[in-house]
């Protein structure tokens, strides 16, 4: 019985990863990442440059070896069978790796054949995926001369030329204007709903709050996960929002306070994580600013996943 | 002024940082001079000895042998070989087994004796030119009426004839030119395939190709078959240019010329291929081209002959695919060679194209790490 269910939630899983680490030298990129990832879901990697997102999706790619750890994605152990699993997943990687010097055909046309399509097959999936992704027009144009967006787009169009089950989009939307990045997010749930399972890493907080999953990664270790809401539900902080007059004064007032967490300026606003053991934390900021002679307004608010980034990666950097 | 000081010192700090981390560079300040030095003295040598030679001896006359000996003694010649007939010295010539043939023909005691013309003969691959010059002392020999040393002179003609095959009129675009071929295929090869995958690398492709079904083994072949139509295409023309401009002989088959070219091709490719998967920029695919370039030059007998260099500088040289390909093509060009005739030249280009391949596939990794 608990064995049919556990090959029935294997079968649900694209990718899954114990103890994931990698070192470089001395430095550990990624430091025992779980992760556990259902398929035909985007799921989001968030963190800054340098928290391991790169490293952890080559690693799931075959590309790294993993220092220890093990991981199998659409059930095919990494990197062991990275050969086998080369032909069912996409990746997108973060620098443009299609050839600048062929137009956007021959790009695709050069993934198609490497992919081993039929000549027909092939002919069609091109055609198709140039009018999927508003590149016919420039069908004959080489790719170096190609705006951002362009590039994206024809990057993502090459990243799906084998029809993968699994995509790997590395900050696949960081050269791109905000119009370009809303149709890019809209094809990625045309794909989701056709069943294709995506892990995208970013940095953008309005990109990670249209995932459906995410990892927050923080200097090479996971250090929440879950769903946006299930992630602003469970921060471990009141979110207090502060109005001010004078908004860096008031900062100044509430940075030196024990029980405060972190303070960021959002305009003429302060958002202010403040621990949950504080027991009345409206009253505790009112009063401290008020010492400060400062006049401020001090609300509660709906944390955002800016506030969840904060409050998971606080007090783990030093 | 002093502020202007100030910059250019920083600039200088900044560069010589950068050059002390760039171990490749810095390796070659060190390392080219040394090299250059050390191959030039090595290869520039017009004082040729050790030719090797074979004796076709008909006339079984003991100042035959004296003479032979002599030859030998001057340390111009190493005979290798003994031979009955002609025929068969011209064909160890043509072979390129030797470049000598003492021929002491039947009658050689009774030319001695009558004096006036010469009693025996040099056969000379006129193919190089500095061996036509060192064979001409050969033939300055004195004869000998004894064993004993030191030899006396007999009055009369030279003992030896001079026959120069090949080039009868030696002229340095016949000796030039054939090399050429080879010198021209190796650097533009070598060069196109060494930047092959580090370009990939350094654009970024590479973490694109890696991630598809593409196999090693496959990469590098697609990699190297464009340049081989490209090194056929150099090779017809500097022979048309050759043949035409400089009249140089094309004395075997074309099908044997070509298909012996393709090997070298093939054997340089590697190189480039093998140069590309062990740097890490196009800059320092370049540098390292050109360092693998000037040995070649300078000791695969193309600039300065072979025989002249000592032993050590020859066994480096053996490993050089242009060392077999000027031998190839003068054989072939020059000398009427088959290909079979040149075979010894033609696995050596073999076994380099399959070692550069070999170790070019073990050392990719398509793996990031």
């Amino acid at each position: 019985m608990s064995e049919t269910l556990a090959i029935g939630a294997r079968e649900t899983l694209a990718i899954e990863a114990h103890g994931l680490t990698r070192h470089f030298g001395d430095v550990v990129a990624v430091d025992h990442v779980d992760l556990a990832i259902p398929r035909a879901r985007i799921h989001g990697f968030l963190g800054p440059n340098g928290s391991g997102k790169t490293t952890t999706i080559r690693m799931l790619c075959g590309l790294l070896t993993p220092s220890s750890g093990d991981a199998r994605v659409l059930g095919h152990r990494v990197p062991a069978e990275a050969e086998s699993l080369r032909l069912e997943i996409g990746y997108m990687t973060q620098r443009f790796s299609l050839y600048d010097d062929l137009t956007i055909r021959e790009n695709l046309d050069f993934v198609a054949e490497v992919h081993s399509l039929a000549r027909a097959d092939r002919r069609e999936r091109v055609e198709a995926l140039l009018a999927e992704y508003r590149l016919a027009p420039r069908a004959s144009q080489r790719a170096g001369t190609l705006s951002g967006g362009q590039r994206q787009r024809l990057a993502l169009a090459a990243s799906l030329v084998h029809r993968p089950q699994l995509l790997f989009l590395d900050e696949p939307t960081s050269a791109v204007d905000p119009q370009s990045r809303r149709e890019f997010w809209e094809s990625l749930f045309r794909l989701v709903d056709q069943g294709t399972t995506i892990l995208v890493s970013t940095h953008y907080m309005d990109e990670a709050e249209r995932c459906h999953g995410l990892s927050i990664l923080h200097e090479g270790t996971l250090v929440a996960h879950g769903t946006p809401r299930e992630l602003t539900a469970a921060i471990e902080a009141t979110v207090l929002e502060i109005e001010a007059e004078e908004v860096r004064a008031a900062r100044a007032a509430l940075d030196g306070l024990p029980e405060v967490l972190s303070v960021a300026q959002l305009g003429t606003r302060l958002h202010a994580l403040v621990d949950l053991d504080a027991r009345d934390p409206e009253a505790l900021l009112r009063d401290a600013l008020a010492a400060a002679g400062i006049a401020a307004q001090v609300e509660r608010a709906r944390p955002s996943l800016e506030d969840v980034f904060v409050a998971a990666t606080r007090g783990r950097t030093t | 002024m002093r502020a202007s000081l100030g910059r250019i010192l920083a600039i200088v700090h900044k560069e010589v940082l950068q050059l002390l981390r760039d171990r490749l560079t810095f390796g070659m300040v060190i390392g080219i001079p040394l090299m250059q030095t050390v191959l030039f003295g090595y290869a520039i040598n017009q004082d040729i000895r050790h030719l090797r030679a074979a004796v076709a001896d008909q006339s079984g006359s003991q100042r035959a042998r004296w003479l032979v000996a002599d030859a030998e003694a001057s340390q111009v010649v190493d005979v290798v070989a003994h031979v009955p007939t002609a025929e068969a010295l011209e064909d160890l010539l043509r072979r390129g087994t030797v470049s000598v043939g003492i021929f002491v023909p039947e009658d050689f005691e009774r030319r001695a004796a009558q004096g006036g013309r010469s009693a025996a003969q040099l056969l000379i691959d006129g193919s190089d030119p500095i061996v036509l010059q060192a064979a001409r002392s050969l033939a300055e020999l004195p004869l000998r009426d004894s064993g004993r040393a030191p030899p006396r002179a007999v009055p009369g003609a030279p003992a030896f004839e001079l026959r120069p095959f090949y080039n009868p009129e030696r002229r340095s675009a016949v000796q030039i030119v054939p090399g050429i071929i080879g010198v021209i295929l190796t650097m533009t090869m070598t060069l196109f395939t060494a930047v092959a995958i580090v370009r990939e690398r350094e654009r970024g492709n590479l973490e694109l190709l890696i991630t598809t079904p593409v196999k090693t083994p496959e990469l590098m072949v697609g990699k190297i078959v464009p340049y081989m139509g490209i090194g056929l295409i150099q090779q017809t023309l500097v022979l048309a240019v050759g043949s035409l401009l400089f009249r140089v002989p094309i004395r075997g088959t074309l099908f044997d010329l070509y298909l012996a070219g393709f090997v070298f091709v093939v054997a340089t490719l590697g190189l480039g291929l093998l140069i590309s998967t062990a740097v890490q920029t196009q800059f320092q695919a370049f540098q390292l081209t050109f360092t693998s370039f000037l040995p070649q030059i300078l000791l695969s007998g193309f600039m300065f002959p072979f025989d002249g260099m000592p032993r050590p500088a020859q066994w480096i040289a053996e490993v050089f695919p242009l060392t077999h390909f000027v031998r190839i093509l003068r054989g072939i060009l020059l000398r009427g060679a088959t290909l079979g005739e040149v075979s010894r030249d033609l696995w050596p280009l073999l076994a380099f194209f399959v070692v550069t391949m070999g170790l070019s596939v073990l050392r990719f990794r398509k793996r990031l790490d």
